[in-house]
């Protein structure tokens, strides 16, 4: 058992950094303030305070090379030649938000099969004997907004599985078998989807903040599932390799070698077409209180949501401030509150999503024995509210600020990190500087900013609550939350005809 | 490149097993490479200090290493081990409080009226509610007056201001560990709260905590399926050794533990001789190691306390758990195996690779890819720890319409296999060559290193012993996995515990309680 639950952990969405550790610089304004508190400090003798905290050493995280090719593909590379390996990836625009409704599931069917069919010249399974054999792995994997396939091996080998990587990507030839075991796998996961109730609200949750059909949050069906073919895989393939692929590399390996071996793999395709923009709406969830019944757990799941914010949203920073003093660590007013003070949770935390390119959900989340359901509640949502009627102190804002800006460094304290990071803000179309930018963005949150997001974006009453639990075993009942009529959502698992398996509740 | 709720189960139930499993994975590259760069220091009080430099980044990570987990929970307080873990973040007589000398008489007063309280609940005859009801009055109000004194979570507010990531620990059953980063320039700052919560440990908002604790099982165990399977599985498969004992603890008896308990467990387990204390990263031996020395120097010493001595009788029953309920099937069974100690180990970590790494492997490609009625199938071991004989564990996730009962014979029929033929010149190769690999990709992670670190440093009494376990992989030949497999892999030594569905009873839809 750990001390905390690790999805608590995220349940922040902390911002990336990548930057110089310099010590903080505080905004003048708050000088006057923090140095009372710490001369207060010293007289009282704290002894942590009396322990030096030198100058941290010089850092300078090492960029990786960004090359970008004719065609308008990016290849980053990396060099790390700590240990004797090379890895890679090539990301692909276009994920599961771009499928068609009616065969939802077939982008994760084809991050599936597309590695287990192979290639015309070595099928999956005989890959996989040539790979396993070496410690070596090519995967392939699908995401919201895209796919990717993936490569690593130790450096000797690592010409040799380039070229297999390679092969896959440009002449994959999928497999009919391959794609009735990804259906089989997937529809396991659908049968199954009711059995754990953490499961069940993160879900269903979501479903409230954008819609049951949005294409952020539809859930692949037995029907849908069964409907994919072949051909599908093969068409979503040939589209999405068009796009603007981007590749990384890291590792124990010549860069220009390896520049050279890129580029020839590359070069040759015809110029990337850009990702047709997406015209999605978010309107957020409708207000009210519902209610997944589940009668084998003594504990409910509570999920109090709204429709978040995305990165280029200028309050971001602030947002990020708050989202600290409400539910991101252990002095964040959730925890202290809810699970310190009352007892009532072991996992507890909350806070506005930031998606890179759209809305994401704000979300608080508290696990509470079935009694204490109503209690929980209401003491989530009066932390929720208090973010506009409870005044934000200097004290919390210096110390979320504390938080976030000491442990930046460990968003690039890695080459792989680093590497990660330039991706992600490319697939995105962020600038290179984009978290030098808000790391001093960060520094500049006063409290009059945090009391305008607050006011901005926090709006109790545009949240829905979803409640998953053990009906009998709540008491008092949610109908004493008083905040209108329960909600009852049916989570049935449709059952096509002639599916083997009896999908049920 | 958001995280996706996956629907693809079997990814949670591998996660759910990793974590389970006792950290086996890593084992051994250069090993004068880090001779060069490790740093060992035994000091008077018998804690162990390692330094290992790995400069890659102005960061270190740490990880404390206490050879005390829940098998050393006493009789009837089971997840006691894991409730002190939760007091070891409250504070120290210095840091959480703002008066330690009146909160001390106040926590004193906590524990008298929860003696009281206990006392008359616990009354077999002659229970008196009216007294009962004032007892109870009278606990929560001396909690009440001790939390005048508290400065909540002060302790981990600190490290979290000065940067700290990661910030957590875990209990086993064999073992706790607590572990977080820093950025380097913060290191003294560090052995100063560590040793602090080691050595000084208050039992502050104990109460609390345990209601958290409480919540905690409701969460891992009592409302998750797979929990719920494991945890019979253990309390079936084992009849005296602690491994069978709910390891987050019975309701009855966690939600029991007294704080005098958690301090008893912890002046018996927390002594230097118990203890290693690693940091890997951004950090000079010559410097730190003094540094590491004022403040450790702090934890007291002691006697290493005396091993659990239970031990497993044998087995010579089959056994089988049947969980009806609404959940989709599950298969999982387990056969005892010998302890980390045992000359064979490496043959296990053989076996399980040979059967479960990888689309390569013989359960994937028998049961998922050529009978398809799995969606997964995995063998793995030592389960649910290595201090001890533990298990050989099988899972499998049945395919829509097919049954626990037919996972059962397909993965006996691989068992067979192992015990008639011998596995082929690539199987066993394949097991060196990935072994060799996953342990030097597990070296370019600060934190992993120093757990590592930590436990092998524990396990054999020295660090060196994660490199040289490769010498015992090599070793492994085609004979010994037929002789294992012969020798373990028979039906009285086997436990088996699955989930059969049962339909849902008709008209069952409730509205969360109200009327």
């Amino acid at each position: 058992m750990r001390y905390l639950e690790m999805n608590q952990m995220e349940a922040s969405p902390r911002s990336h950094k990548r930057g110089l550790g310099h010590p903080i610089l505080i905004a003048s304004a708050l000088c006057a303030a923090l140095l009372a508190t710490v001369a207060l400090n010293a007289q009282q003798g704290k002894p942590w305070e009396k322990i030096p905290v030198p100058k941290l050493h010089d850092f300078k995280p090492q960029q990786p090379r960004r090359i970008e090719l004719k065609n308008g593909i990016v290849v980053f590379l990396q060099e790390d030649h700590e240990l004797p390996f090379v890895s890679g990836s090539v990301m692909i625009p276009g994920g599961s938000r771009d499928e068609d409704a009616a065969k939802a599931g077939l982008v994760s069917l084809y991050g599936q099969t597309w590695r287990t069919s192979g290639t015309g010249k070595l099928s999956g399974d005989a890959m996989d004997d040539l790979l396993e054999a070496k410690a070596a792995h090519i995967e392939t994997g699908d995401d919201i907004d895209s796919t990717s396939l993936a490569w690593d091996s130790l450096k000797g080998d690592a010409d040799q599985v380039f070229a297999l990587a390679m092969d896959l990507l440009f002449h994959p030839k999928f497999s009919a078998e391959k794609l009735a075991l990804a259906q089989q796998q997937e529809a396991t996961g659908i049968v199954r989807r009711n059995d754990d109730e953490g499961e069940i609200a993160e879900r269903e949750a979501s479903k409230l903040v954008y819609g049951a059909n949005s294409p952020y949050t539809r859930q692949p069906e037995l029907a849908t599932i069964g409907a994919v073919t072949l051909k599908d895989l093969d068409a979503w393939h040939q589209q999405t390799l068009k796009g603007k692929l981007i590749v990384g590399i890291s590792g124990d390996f010549d860069a220009a070698a390896m520049e050279a071996r890129v580029r020839a793999a590359f070069e040759g395709l015809p110029t990337a077409k850009p990702a047709p923009a997406r015209h999605d709406e978010f309107a957020g969830p409708k207000p009210g209180v519902y209610f997944i019944n589940k009668e084998d757990v003594n504990q409910s799941n509570v999920e109090i949501v709204a429709l978040g914010t995305d990165r280029r949203n200028p309050d971001v920073p602030a947002i990020t401030v708050m989202n600290e003093i409400l539910g991101g660590g252990f002095a964040s007013r959730l925890f202290q509150k809810v699970r310190t003070e009352l007892g009532l949770a072991y996992a507890v935390g909350g806070g506005f999503g930031m998606a890179y390119d759209h809305p994401a959900a704000f979300r608080a989340e508290v696990l509470t024995k079935s009694p204490s359901t109503v209690d929980a509640t209401r003491a989530a949502l009066a932390e929720i509210a208090g973010l506009k009627s409870a005044p934000f102190t200097e004290v919390e804002l210096k110390r979320a600020k504390d938080n976030i800006l000491n442990s930046f460094l460990f968003r690039y304290d890695s080459k792989d990190k680093v590497l990660a990071e330039r991706e992600r803000l490319e697939f995105y179309g962020y600038p290179a500087d984009y978290l030098e930018t808000y790391k001093s963005a960060l520094e500049k949150v006063t409290l009059a900013d945090l009391t305008a997001v607050a006011k901005k974006y926090i709006h109790p009453e545009k949240m829905a609550i979803l409640v998953v639990g053990n009906a009998p075993e709540i008491k008092p009942g949610l109908d004493e939350l008083k905040l209108g009529a329960i909600q009852p959502v049916d989570i049935t698992i449709p059952k096509p005809a002639g599916m083997p398996g009896g999908a049920q509740k | 490149m958001q995280s996706r709720t996956s629907s693809w189960i079997w990814k949670s139930f591998l996660a759910l097993i990793l974590m389970a499993m006792a950290c086996v994975g890593a084992r051994g590259q250069d090993l004068k490479s880090f001779e060069q760069r490790i740093t060992t220091k035994v000091l008077p009080n018998g804690l162990t200090l390692i330094v290992c430099e790995r400069p890659e980044a102005p960061v270190f990570s740490y990880s404390t290493f206490i050879d005390a987990g829940d098998v050393n929970d006493p009789a009837g307080d089971s997840g006691l081990a894991h409730m002190f873990e939760h007091l070891a973040f409250k504070g120290t007589s210095e840091i959480g409080t703002n008066d330690y000398a009146a909160e001390k008489v106040a926590l004193e007063k906590v524990e008298a009226a929860n003696d009281a309280y206990q006392a008359e609940y616990l009354k077999p005859v002659g229970q008196d509610p009216s007294k009962l009801a004032e007892l109870k009055k009278a606990f929560a109000a001396a909690q009440a007056e001790a939390h005048k004194f508290v400065v909540p979570n002060e302790f981990t507010e600190v490290a979290e201001r000065n940067g700290a990531t990661g910030l957590n620990a875990s209990t086993g059953l064999d073992s706790t560990q607590y572990f977080w980063s820093m950025p380097e320039n913060r290191l003294e700052l560090w052995a100063w709260l560590e040793s602090a919560r080691l050595a000084d440990t208050v039992p502050r908002e104990f109460y609390k905590e345990r209601d958290v604790v409480m919540e905690e099982r409701r969460m891992r165990t009592d409302s998750s399926p797979i929990g719920r399977l494991f945890e019979q599985f253990l309390a079936t498969a084992y009849v005296a050794h602690p491994y069978g004992r709910s390891s987050i603890g019975w309701p009855s008896e966690v939600g029991q533990i007294t704080a005098t308990e958690a301090m008893a467990f912890h002046k018996k387990y927390y002594v230097g001789s118990n203890e290693v204390v690693v940091v890997v990263g951004d950090v000079k031996a010559s410097e730190t190691m003094p540094i590491l020395e004022k403040y450790f120097s702090k934890v007291p010493g002691g006697p290493k306390p005396e091993e659990m001595t239970t031990v497993e009788p044998v087995q010579f029953a089959e056994k089988t758990v049947v969980i009806r309920e609404q959940t989709q099937p599950l298969y999982l069974e387990g056969y005892h195996r010998p302890d980390y100690r045992d000359p064979d180990d490496a043959v296990y970590d053989a076996i399980s690779d040979i059967l479960s790494n990888g689309r390569v492997s013989r359960l994937y490609r028998s049961l998922v890819r050529d009978q398809q009625i799995a969606a997964g199938a995995e063998g793995f071991s030592p389960y649910p720890g290595d201090k001890y004989p533990g298990l050989f564990a099988f899972f499998a996730v049945p395919l829509p319409g097919h049954t626990p009962a037919e996972m059962r014979d397909a993965i006996h029929k691989e068992i067979e296999k192992l015990k008639v033929a011998d596995v082929s010149d690539a199987e066993l190769q394949m097991y060196k060559t990935r072994s060799r690999a996953d342990l030097l990709r597990g070296l370019a992670n600060n934190q992993g290193l120093a757990n590592t670190l930590a436990e092998y440093q524990t396990r054999y009494g020295d660090w060196r012993e994660l490199f040289k376990q490769l010498d015992k992989v090599d070793k492994v030949t085609k004979a010994d996995i037929r002789r294992v497999a012969k020798q373990v892999f028979v039906s009285t030594n086997r436990t088996s515990a699955e989930i059969d569905t049962e339909p849902q009873a008709a008209g069952a839809t409730k509205d969360g309680g109200a009327e």
